[in-house]
């Protein structure tokens, strides 16, 4: 057992010693280090989402063009919003949650260390496995939403859809796993003093987001059922000619769908309201109104889905119901935004890098929750529906909020993560450059779309004079990936030669900036005890002698392989339906069985 | 593994609730709404076939209700195993998980006949879309079923070859418990729902 003693240097463990380099990492259940795995997976498929959609804009350069076949096309456009929302959006924001959400309640670690590395190698592992589909030539090309029926062997022969059913099944696993730990480390595991109404808002965005992740992927899981049921073992859920529905399947992919949206969103809204009131020196204005906000539109966010659906002709009534209710969300969405204005008023404003991304995402957010109240009114959304002015609408709210608020996340915890500040002059010149190629990019796709261009088609005619608007799109898109190089350009060079950053760089109230940067293994020294909402304002002195101090006898756990090797069982699993018999997905179970058994009497 | 003394170590809970039960809980609350989905589909589905069998020609309502006689009664027999680890009655404990294992045995053998009977009375996974979200259903909870059983039967072993520890016996086992409660009442749902609304 690796119990660290009493006034022992944190590398001073009575149990074996630590595993070191690559064998480390393979092994970690730090929530640190899986936080850092996460984050630097989820950069990796942002750029190769991000690569997918430069080759999109490459073609909608110019009309009728033939850089990219309709197939090809087919399957990048799948991948891309596959990639951006299961193996970008959702991992990047666990990435963050991974890291700070212990820090910022008092927490050694998340409830279940070794579930989390288990976490992130199923995720890794399905990431991996979607996107080995383009060595076979066969990546996903039936949308991201995967439509009956278009998503039927009948109209999606070959591997593409099996390979998009299978990854996603196993890249829930994952968010489930990761759902159930985080909800009990916020509900279970803060420092003492930290009651519900005290702990920071980032975390309780992460407890609701968390709340959506573990009611949300299982209706997916279902779905993803009832889909590879239809195609590799002859059930006709979805098949009419047999009394099926296929609107069954826009039911409960949008169940999930729409909360899925606020999975994405949330974490954004809670890392908006950490850094604004940090660099307006001012406490959060309304804290208790964000919190419930936050709760509200997790709860609405589940009833809304059919607003998805609008076209599918539900029915008068059921597009009234819905369009009123996914009217209300704007409520507590606009309370919030009142909120951090409130916030930033009176407060001595600091516009360091990450205060740009806040104050951009507010902004572009806003834009895209105003298109979405367009959407939100059945009349419009069956003109709008399928054109570029939706794509421009959800751009607006995930990358102008989402990608947006990660990005300032980036620039504010970066000095935490690594104990060395980022560039600023970069920072500002990548925000900037990153900003206007937002724009440019999307913008335009509002005008594209209302002047009726539909969406997922691979060409456009030359005379219907969009080719103008296009190639603004087109190259607002390359200058956002710029505006990334510039980013990644800024991170390698600060993590090596960035100013020293010190325990608390800009002054902010929350408990991760009472530890060092970066923080010790175990976090706190001794876990503080806090007495407000912004204890390092109000009693500093205190907390960080707790934090940085001398550290009482603890227990953490080992490093272990099991993790890995149940993960690989998992996937193997979920890859192995794809074999021509029966009998070969137990071999996957088997091997999963064994982990699980070790795992179990494995010394903790 | 000195499980008191990692105990003494770790700082007290938030709540008081132990962090494993509650963990547990959530992941249930997850459960509820994968099996919910399932249920919906069966729900949406059931008068939907376009050729028969239909589900009145062929459902067995009394031997159901026997077999869901014997699950409810293994539910019974776990309580019994807890109450005997808490007390540290080791016999008690021991005939109650065995009980459990059994009975749940016996529940699974119970779906394994009907499925071979429907299936030679011509339904199948593919026959119609009442087969399809029958099967799909009671086959995920059948697989739920068997992880229990699994699971039981290790805990039942570990108490068997060793002494037992009722502070950890008594913790695996309420957790274990928990899940086949779970698993029980999502049976009770399904039964009223299939069979008795049929």
């Amino acid at each position: 057992m690796a119990t660290i003693e009493a006034h022992a240097p944190a590398h001073a463990h009575a149990g074996p010693a630590r595993p070191t380099g690559i064998r480390d990492w393979l092994s970690t259940v730090d929530h640190k280090k899986i936080g850092l795995l996460y984050g630097v997976t989820a950069l990796f498929f942002f750029l190769v989402g991000g690569i997918e959609a430069l080759l999109i804009r490459i073609q909608l350069a110019k009309p009728e063009n033939a850089f990219i076949n309709p197939d090809l096309y087919n399957q990048i456009f799948t991948m891309h919003g596959t990639t951006m929302v299961f193996l970008v959006g959702m991992p990047i924001a666990v990435a963050m949650f991974n890291y700070f959400v212990p820090l910022q309640i008092g927490a050694r670690d998340v409830a279940f260390p070794r579930l989390n590395a288990l976490s992130y190698w199923i995720f890794l592992f399905g990431a991996i496995f979607m996107n080995m589909s383009f060595l076979f030539g066969a990546a996903p090309n039936g949308g991201w939403f995967g439509y009956a029926n278009l998503s039927s062997t009948q109209y999606s022969p070959g591997l593409n859809m099996d390979f998009w059913g299978l990854g996603l099944q196993i890249l829930g696993v994952a968010s489930i796993m990761g759902g159930v730990n985080f909800i009990t480390t916020i509900i279970n595991m803060r420092a003492p003093g930290m009651r519900m109404m005290r702990v920071p808002l980032f975390s309780w965005m992460a407890l609701v987001t968390s709340f959506l992740m573990i009611t949300a992927l299982p209706v997916l899981a279902v779905a993803l059922f009832l889909m590879t049921f239809d195609r590799f073992w002859g059930t006709r859920f979805f098949d009419v000619a047999a009394g099926g529905d296929p609107v069954i399947w826009q039911h409960l992919f949008w169940m999930f769908g729409h909360p899925e949206v606020y999975i994405l969103i949330l974490p954004a809204f809670g890392i908006v309201s950490e850094i604004i009131p940090t660099n307006s020196r001012k406490p959060l204005f309304g804290y208790a109104v964000m919190v419930y906000s936050g709760v509200l539109i997790g709860i609405i966010g589940w009833g809304v889905w059919a607003h998805h659906m609008f076209a599918t002709g539900m029915g008068p009534i059921a597009d009234a119901f819905f369009t009123i209710s996914t009217m209300i969300i704007a409520i507590p969405t606009g309370v919030k935004i009142f909120n951090w204005v409130a916030t930033m008023w009176g407060g001595k404003i600091r516009f360091n890098t990450a205060m740009l991304y806040a104050v951009g995402m507010v902004a572009t957010f806003t834009i895209g929750g105003i298109s979405g109240v367009m959407h939100a009114t059945s009349p419009h959304n069956l003109q709008q529906t399928d054109t570029y002015f939706v794509v421009a609408h959800f751009h607006y709210v995930l990358v102008g909020g989402l990608i947006l608020a990660i990005f300032g996340s980036f620039y504010h915890w970066f000095p935490k993560i690594t104990g060395r500040m980022m560039d600023e002059r970069l920072g500002k010149a990548n925000f900037w450059i990153y900003f206007i190629g937002f724009n440019l990019t999307f913008m335009p796709m509002h005008w594209i779309g209302l002047l009726g261009m539909p969406r997922r088609i691979f060409t456009y005619g030359s005379d219907l004079n969009l080719a103008g608007l296009n190639q603004l799109a087109t190259a607002g898109a390359f200058i956002q990936a710029i505006g990334v190089i510039l980013l990644v350009v800024n991170i390698v060079k600060s993590a090596k030669r960035g100013v020293k950053a010190g325990p608390n760089p800009w002054g902010a109230a929350t408990l991760e900036w009472a530890t060092e940067s970066p923080p010790r293994e175990y976090n706190f020294a001794k876990i503080p005890t806090v007495h407000s909402r912004e204890p390092l304002w109000v009693e500093a002195e205190q907390i960080e002698r707790d934090a940085r101090g001398e550290p009482e006898p603890m227990h953490m756990p080992p490093n272990s392989y099991w993790p890995l090797f149940t993960a690989v069982g998992v996937t193997l699993t979920c890859v192995l339906f794809m074999a021509p018999s029966w009998w070969e997905p137990l071999i996957g179970l088997a091997w999963t069985f064994i982990g699980v058994v070790n795992w179990a009497y494995e010394p903790t | 593994m000195a499980q008191t003394d990692a105990h003494a170590l770790h700082p007290p809970t938030s709540t008081g609730l132990n962090t494993w039960k509650l963990g547990f809980w959530v992941f249930l609350s997850s459960e509820t709404l994968f099996f919910g989905s399932f249920i919906a589909t069966y729900m949406v589905y059931k008068s939907a076939s376009v050729v028969g069998p239909f589900p009145t020609e062929i459902l067995d309502i009394p031997l159901t209700s026997i077999s869901t006689f014997v699950l409810l009664m293994s539910s019974l027999a776990v309580v019994v195993g807890l109450d005997g680890i808490q007390k540290g009655k080791r016999k008690q404990a021991l005939a109650g998980l065995f009980t459990t294992v059994l009975l749940g045995a016996l529940f699974l053998g119970f779906q394994a006949y009907e499925f071979t009977h429907f299936y030679h009375a011509g339904l199948t996974l593919q026959t119609n879309l009442f087969g399809s979200s029958f099967f799909i259903l009671t086959g995920f909870h059948g697989a739920h079923v068997s992880i229990g059983i699994i699971w039981l039967f290790i805990l039942f072993m570990d108490i068997l070859r060793g002494p037992m520890v009722p502070e950890k016996h008594a913790l695996q086992v309420e957790v274990a418990g928990l899940y086949w409660h779970f698993v029980d009442i999502v049976w009770i749902v399904i039964f009223t729902l299939i069979y008795l609304l049929a």
